[in-house]
């Protein structure tokens, strides 16, 4: 199947638009703990009810996460997991599974050193459907969302509650797949959610983008996770997965029922 | 008209220096830097703001710091005359202190209460803690939890002064990830948060912001040499880890192109062991800390924990700034090694009765290579960055004695 075929964001997006269902994005480190861990746990998140998987890639200096994360990365960093081993993560998952999408979530300098279009090139020979780059702003980003456009590769930026208006539009300019909005000022998990003014900044966005709008940062359980798929079209939940894996990192097995368990919970919520 | 056509400036409007620098953030930071530059270019041209400054540089820094002819050293080495630009003698004994004055005045205009900073020696901590209990500010100083305990007087110096030390275990516990620690807390805190960073390098508009409330040095030392020896000096030199003293010395004669400039970084064990420091002679462009620089990383884009004796230099990155001085050819890179920076630490100390810091040395060690290849008539100013009397135990332990 060539890469024009079909968008596995869009559909999905487009299919539970339908359904009148919220999308579960659940994010995880690749490589934490191990890298043999990654492909079974992609898989038992969609057989957990995933909609779409945010696999981490990880980088030395992880500027936006807090600490569950950074400890994610180092676990993964130990094992040396690179750029190009997650790709083949994502290539050993498109065997068994053709239809859920999976981005990459990073930083930009992995993706730099190997270069943005051999990086677009080898993503979407891969099967990746996204790219969500931490640190780069439309505005340092032309080369960048030309390349991975050329190769059908979704370019997911994040906008902030600090976000003006018309750096919204700039950002949509330059997005493909959805919006990812960032529910709170802080690093990844951080604890202090405000739902009503999430729903007033969606509400902004979305006047401002014909792009579904998901919704992370802050999301730690079934009713956090019920009440953002109220006001948004896709829920984000990555620090409390990540959670439940370093609480078992003596147990693979132990750790995919713990983060299915959640994942579970959140797609009973979000579906009831 | 052709004069005008070549005067160097940089960076541009969103500041990049030629292919370096820019802004290389996470969202939530975009409108706090656009606030922070704005402010800054409306302060850099209010006579109040810079007549504040002049006054606390003046009488709080004790700036003008002096040009110093080092004859006897000079004479030893045979060959060109070495002045060296005494920033040692600056309050708390380094350039530091001329970055956090002036970021310090532009938080209280913008209302920011609470400072933070990262810290790797605990210099620029020093400095950022000592302007905080001067203007009555909250500080918070981030730093790696092998640097706590490399530099205890630093950290204690820190307490005295009334700031609150963070240690950060995350990664290797250095400068880097006390940066990283540093921005999270600005991502989380950005309301009443002012972040001083301590080099030429992060977010634009931070390496051109330092760079002018460092270039004092360049612009005393023009006019110091000038009174001195009736023309400009034949070569600058100075170290660079992040490169803010370097890049204070060299800008205000960048477009002087017959004064050769001389940036060191630090070779540690040699470059050739892979040990070191010195990403602008033995690294490769990347995007780190909000800025495209030279950096030292691995194939797969990762960062590589650095190695020097002096803690000031033992950063993986550098200013972008730099990065551009090097592609351009405007300015040299080269290194030095420990050993050679320690032996120029002890001849400065024997000859001339001036300890300086190992950062320092590193640029006195090129100096004494230098310095004898060029005829007597000729002339060196070496940035004297910082004062030694902070690496006195690291000097003391590495020749066994307990002090």
């Amino acid at each position: 199947m060539s890469r024009n075929d079909m968008n596995r964001i869009a559909t999905r997006f487009e299919l539970r638009a339908k359904e009148g269902r919220k999308l579960l994005i659940p994010y995880f480190t690749a490589g934490d703990p191990k890298p043999e861990n990654a492909v079974p746990m992609m898989h038992a998140m969609v057989e957990a009810g995933a909609d779409l998987i945010e696999l981490g890639v990880p980088f030395s200096d992880p500027m936006a996460e807090g600490p569950v994360i950074q400890k994610a990365m180092e676990r993964a960093l130990e094992h040396h997991v690179s750029l190009k081993d997650v790709m083949e993560m994502v290539a050993e998952f498109r065997q068994k599974d053709t239809e859920t999408p999976v981005i990459l979530m990073g930083y930009l300098n992995p993706v730099e050193i190997m270069g943005y279009q051999e990086f677009a090139q080898s993503a979407s020979k891969a099967g990746v459907d996204g790219i969500l780059t931490v640190d780069i702003p439309p505005e340092e980003a032309s080369d960048y969302v030309k390349a991975m456009k050329n190769e059908g590769i979704d370019r997911i930026f994040l906008i902030s509650p600090t976000t003006t208006e018309q750096r919204i539009k700039a950002i949509n300019d330059a997005s493909g797949g959805f919006l990812y909005y960032v529910s709170l000022k802080g690093v990844t998990g951080a604890g202090h959610l405000d739902i009503n003014a999430v729903q007033d900044r969606v509400s902004t966005i979305r006047s401002l983008t014909d792009l579904p709008v998901g919704v992370g940062f802050g999301i730690k359980d079934a009713e956090s996770a019920a009440s953002i798929a109220n006001v948004a079209d896709a829920v984000v939940v990555g620090s409390a997965i990540v959670k439940r894996i370093e609480e078992n990192l003596d147990s693979a097995d132990n750790a995919m029922k713990a983060v299915c368990e959640l994942l579970t919970e959140m797609r009973q919520a979000l579906d009831s | 008209m052709a004069e005008a056509e070549t005067k160097y400036q940089q960076p541009d409007d969103k500041g990049h220096f030629g292919v370096y620098g820019g802004l290389f953030v996470a969202e939530t930071l975009m409108e706090p830097l656009t606030e922070l530059r704005l402010a800054y270019e409306k302060y850099m041209v209010d006579k109040d703001f810079l007549a504040e400054l002049d006054w606390e540089l003046q009488n709080y820094v004790g700036r003008p710091s002096p040009l110093y002819l080092a004859e006897r050293w000079s004479r030893e080495l045979g060959g060109a005359k070495i002045y060296l630009k005494r920033e040692d003698l600056n309050h708390t004994g380094a350039h530091k202190i001329n970055n956090t004055v002036g970021q310090a005045l532009l938080a209280k205009r913008m209302g920011k209460t609470r400072i933070i900073a990262e810290t790797g020696a605990g210099q620029h901590g020093v400095a950022t803690a000592t302007v905080c209990a001067r203007l009555g500010l909250e500080c918070i100083v981030y730093m790696g939890q092998v640097d706590i305990e490399r530099q205890a007087a630093n950290v204690y110096r820190m307490k005295l002064l009334g700031a609150k030390v963070v240690p950060v275990t995350a990664g290797s516990a250095t400068l880097k990830d006390a940066l990283n620690e540093a921005m999270r807390d600005w991502v989380t805190n950005i309301d009443d948060t002012f972040y001083i960073i301590g080099t030429v390098a992060g977010p634009h508009p931070y390496p051109a912001m330092v760079r002018d409330f460092q270039t004092i040095i360049g612009r005393e030392a023009r006019d110091q040499i000038q009174q001195h020896e009736g023309r400009l000096p034949n070569a600058l030199v100075a170290c660079v880890g992040g490169g803010s003293n370097a890049i204070g010395l060299f800008h205000p004669f960048i477009d002087d192109k017959d004064v050769a400039i001389y940036g060191v970084e630090a070779a540690g064990d040699g470059i050739e062991t892979g040990n070191h420091a010195a990403p602008l002679c033995a690294g490769k462009p990347g995007v780190l800390h909000g800025n495209r620089t030279y950096l030292i990383e691995d194939n797969d884009g990762q960062i590589i924990e650095t190695h020097s004796i002096s803690a000031g230099l033992d950063y993986p990155g550098v200013g972008p700034e730099h990065a551009w001085l090097k592609d351009i050819g405007r300015a040299e890179y080269v290194a030095i090694s420990d050993t050679e920076a320690l032996q120029a630490f002890h001849d400065l100390t024997k000859i001339e009765g001036i300890i300086p810091a190992l950062e320092s040395s590193h640029a006195l060690g090129y100096a004494a290579k230098l310095a004898p290849t060029m005829d007597k008539d000729k002339i060196i100013i070496v940035n004297l960055s910082g004062r030694g009397d902070k690496d006195i135990h690291t000097v003391a332990t590495l020749e066994g004695i307990n002090v």
